[in-house]
């Protein structure tokens, strides 16, 4: 290998800043997977029985399904067996009521993920629902929120106060029997956040959740159910981290969008879960479903990702567009690099008359990272006038990475109009010593060249967390250069 | 007698091949050499080692800049020691605005120097009037660097760049090529203007065209890895006359600069 490669090698050595356990003391249920289980998780959350009822149809569902082989990752069979699908950290009453009840080493790991949990977040307008394994520990600015009549909570807390929103809603958009792992999701969820905007009403703060997997062979399965009535509007941002382990760990979530007329929902998601070591040791799997419903016309439905972590993704956020003159977008970026596999991208399914989509999908891939955008954009017969834009590049980072595009277009609607464009680009050693002749270091060249791929995506990002996804891609690149 | 810049000795390959043979050239602060020579005699690949290009492999001899040693230092080190290389072909760096580039270089530099980094408007301000002294549009600034530009607009970039990082030694390798005639002139009036008693230059062209504008101190002829001729300005109208063909049976020159 000539020596720019090495220095480019060098450079994508990386250490993982986010990968330090928490030691507090955990509950958890036996390892494994049965009705049993899903029962011991209903009862523990004293779920009503309709839930309990779900769950186990979605659990019946799940034993019927096989696993999905048509990605392009490769990993070894998975023991649904051998995980657990409970653990909770051990408080004095079984949720905190206020900050000050919170486990100090908890608040030490989320000051160290860079979590906005105090007066930091009031100035940043950030709320934030942090779920730590499978409870939700903090949840700040209900108050100011309840004012405008916004619920935001932990899902458990909505089926505790709210069980006639959730029952209306749960399941509506992604069913229990979507996939594999949506139907696993449904039989063992444990948390995760509840959002409900009321009529016309705009949210007056972003709002985030930081998701945080930290218990040993624990599956997260968090689910998130976030509702836009008529003319409401919300963002909404997610970040994950997990910490560095040897094993591998699921992660396998389903998110839920609904927007009524006129409503629009923003949902912005910055994945860094741990990507496994540089030999490819480790590493989160993460196997997510995410969908919206533009079900009101004129509503709007918007994804942005910046996917850096795990080291298997495999997730496609999505929207229905229904209603008439909706909506739909999806804004990614998403980066490999060592051993890490992402297979990503979207469908967009028009329904409705007038109704509009754009993909906008830029795949990074460095080391022996491989990286596939699979999208579908489906117009159905009465979507008349349906358009969508497709835009998909790519952009490799040395010699030995790979970078896959699926698209697939099916189109019943002959008024519909619909296009795509797609691109591959390699970073030169030319482009590196070009810029290194200028004064600027190689690592400064790589990151200013990625974050020009990346600009238009980033530029959907709420300001502060586009500073943030910046970063981040800087220092999963980051190295030593010799 | 100080040089700037003092190559002793130089022998460079790439790709195991070996391209510089013993190059020996000495540069005083403040002058202009320029190089002509056939095509594959190893001008760029001196232009290369000298900004320390990670393929070039230098096998021996050395090369002094302002007394130390040269090629124990980065690109980027070298670049904000005050060297500056005009590419013969400036790479396209899509998704990057030039204006990006350009100010990523100039607080890099001003870093090095100690200076404070400039901001996003001063900044503006400065290579707006440095852009009107290369007579480039400001529509350049947003476009990516170097992206869908013409081969003389590529050139004029370069120059902008060379006038905004006043560098200590430039190379300008071919600046020429591609050139329509008043853009030459436009760039050779930016060289022009950046000539003083410490700035040094080596100019790589194949025409003598340029030296009318540009007027070096002393010409080189560098044939076979190995400078085989030196001389004054007339040197290049000789060249320019009779071709190369006549130097290869001379026998080696002294090199540098002339008693
Ligand atoms: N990266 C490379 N790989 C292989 N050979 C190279 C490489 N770079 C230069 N060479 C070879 O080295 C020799 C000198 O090339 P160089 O570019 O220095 O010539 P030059 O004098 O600048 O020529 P020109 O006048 O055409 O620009 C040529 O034979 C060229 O093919
Ligand atoms: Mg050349």
């Amino acid at each position: 290998m000539s020596g720019s490669q090495t220095q480019i090698d060098q450079f994508l050595d990386r250490e993982y800043a986010a990968g330090f356990v928490t030691t507090v003391e955990m509950e958890a249920f036996p390892k494994g997977l049965n009705e049993d289980i899903v029962r011991m998780i209903s009862a523990k959350k004293n779920e009503p029985d309709f839930l309990l009822q779900w769950r186990l149809e979605a659990f019946r569902n799940w034993q019927q399904m096989v696993h999905p082989q048509w990605a392009q990752v490769v990993y070894p069979p998975i023991d649904f067996q051998d995980i657990y699908y409970y653990a909770a950290p051990k408080s004095k009453k079984d949720a905190p009521k206020s900050l000050a009840e919170v486990d100090p080493e908890l608040l030490k790991t989320y000051e160290k993920l860079g979590v906005p949990l105090h007066e930091r977040a009031a100035l940043a307008g950030v709320a934030v629902d942090a779920v730590f394994d499978s409870v939700s520990v903090a949840t700040t600015f209900k108050d100011k929120l309840a004012a405008h009549g916004i619920i935001f909570c932990s899902f458990s807390d909505a089926v505790r106060d709210h069980p006639e929103l959730v029952r209306q809603y749960l399941g509506t958009v992604v069913s229990q029997g979507d996939n594999f792992y949506a139907a696993l999701n449904s039989a063992v969820f444990s948390d995760g956040s509840f959002v409900y905007i009321p009529k016309g009403v705009k949210c007056p703060m972003e709002l985030s959740t930081y998701f945080r997997i930290n218990a040993q062979n624990t599956g997260q399965f968090e689910r998130t159910l976030i509702i836009a009535d008529e003319g409401a509007q919300v963002s909404y941002l997610e970040g994950c981290t997990a910490p560095k382990r040897d094993e591998n760990q699921l992660h396998a979530a389903v998110v839920e969008l609904v927007a009524l007329e006129g409503a629009h929902i923003k949902y912005s998601t910055v994945q860094n879960w741990y990507p496994g070591d540089k030999d490819g040791k480790g590493g989160i799997y993460n196997f997510v479903t995410k969908r919206g419903e533009c079900r009101g016309a004129r509503s709007r439905i918007s994804w942005t990702q910046v996917e850096t972590g795990s080291a298997i993704t495999w997730k496609y956020p999505s929207v229905i567009l229904k209603g008439d003159d909706s909506v739909g977008e999806f804004y990614s970026v998403a980066l490999t690099n060592n051993y890490q596999q992402a297979d990503t991208g979207t469908k967009m399914i028009h329904l409705g008359k007038n109704t509009r989509s754009t993909i906008l999908s830029k795949g990074i891939s460095a080391g022996r990272g491989q990286n596939a955008y699979r999208g579908l954009v489906k117009v159905l017969k009465g979507a008349k006038g349906a358009r969508n834009y497709t835009q998909c590049d790519s952009l490799l980072i040395g010699e030995r990475c790979g970078a896959h595009t699926f698209p697939y277009i099916e189109v019943k609607n002959p008024t519909a109009r619909v296009e795509h464009e797609a691109s591959t680009s390699r970073i030169g050693e030319d482009q590196l010593f070009y810029c290194q002749q200028r004064g600027i270091s190689a690592e400064d060249a790589v990151s200013m060249i990625v974050n020009g791929f990346c600009k238009e995506v980033f530029k959907e990002l709420p300001m502060e967390f586009a500073v943030e996804a910046q970063k981040l891609l800087g220092v999963s690149l980051e190295g030593s250069v010799g | 007698m100080s040089s700037l810049i003092s190559i002793r000795n130089l022998t460079a390959s790439v790709e195991g091949k070996e391209i510089l043979k013993g190059l020996n050239l000495d540069i005083g602060p403040g002058e202009i050499h320029a190089i002509m020579g056939p095509n594959g005699s190893g001008k760029s690949t001196l232009s290369n080692v000298l900004a320390g290009r990670e393929n070039y492999q230098v096998t021996g001899g050395e090369v002094l800049f302002e007394g130390r040693d040269l090629l124990a230092l980065a690109p980027e080190e070298r670049a904000r020691e005050g060297i500056f290389l005009a590419f013969q072909y400036p790479v396209e760096i899509p998704g990057v605005s030039n204006v990006y580039l350009l100010k990523a270089a100039v607080n890099a530099l001003r870093k090095h120097r100690g200076l404070p980094e400039l901001d996003a408007m001063d900044f503006l301000t400065l290579v707006k009037q440095k852009m009107k002294s290369v007579e480039m549009n400001p529509e350049f600034l947003h476009r990516s660097v170097n992206e869908g530009f013409s081969g003389g607009e590529k050139k004029r970039n370069e120059i902008l760049q060379m006038t905004l990082l006043e560098p200590k030694f430039a190379i300008l390798d071919e600046t020429d090529s591609g050139l329509d005639i008043d853009a030459l002139k436009i760039v050779a009036d930016g060289v022009n203007r950046l000539r003083n008693p410490e700035r040094s230059m080596l100019v790589i062209t194949h025409y003598q065209r340029l030296l009318d504008y540009i007027v070096p101190d002393y010409v080189h002829v560098l044939s076979g890895g190995r400078i085989v001729k030196s001389g004054g300005k007339e040197l290049a109208l000789e060249l320019e006359e009779r071709g190369y063909g006549w130097l290869e049976t001379q026998p080696r020159a002294a090199a540098g600069r002339p008693a």
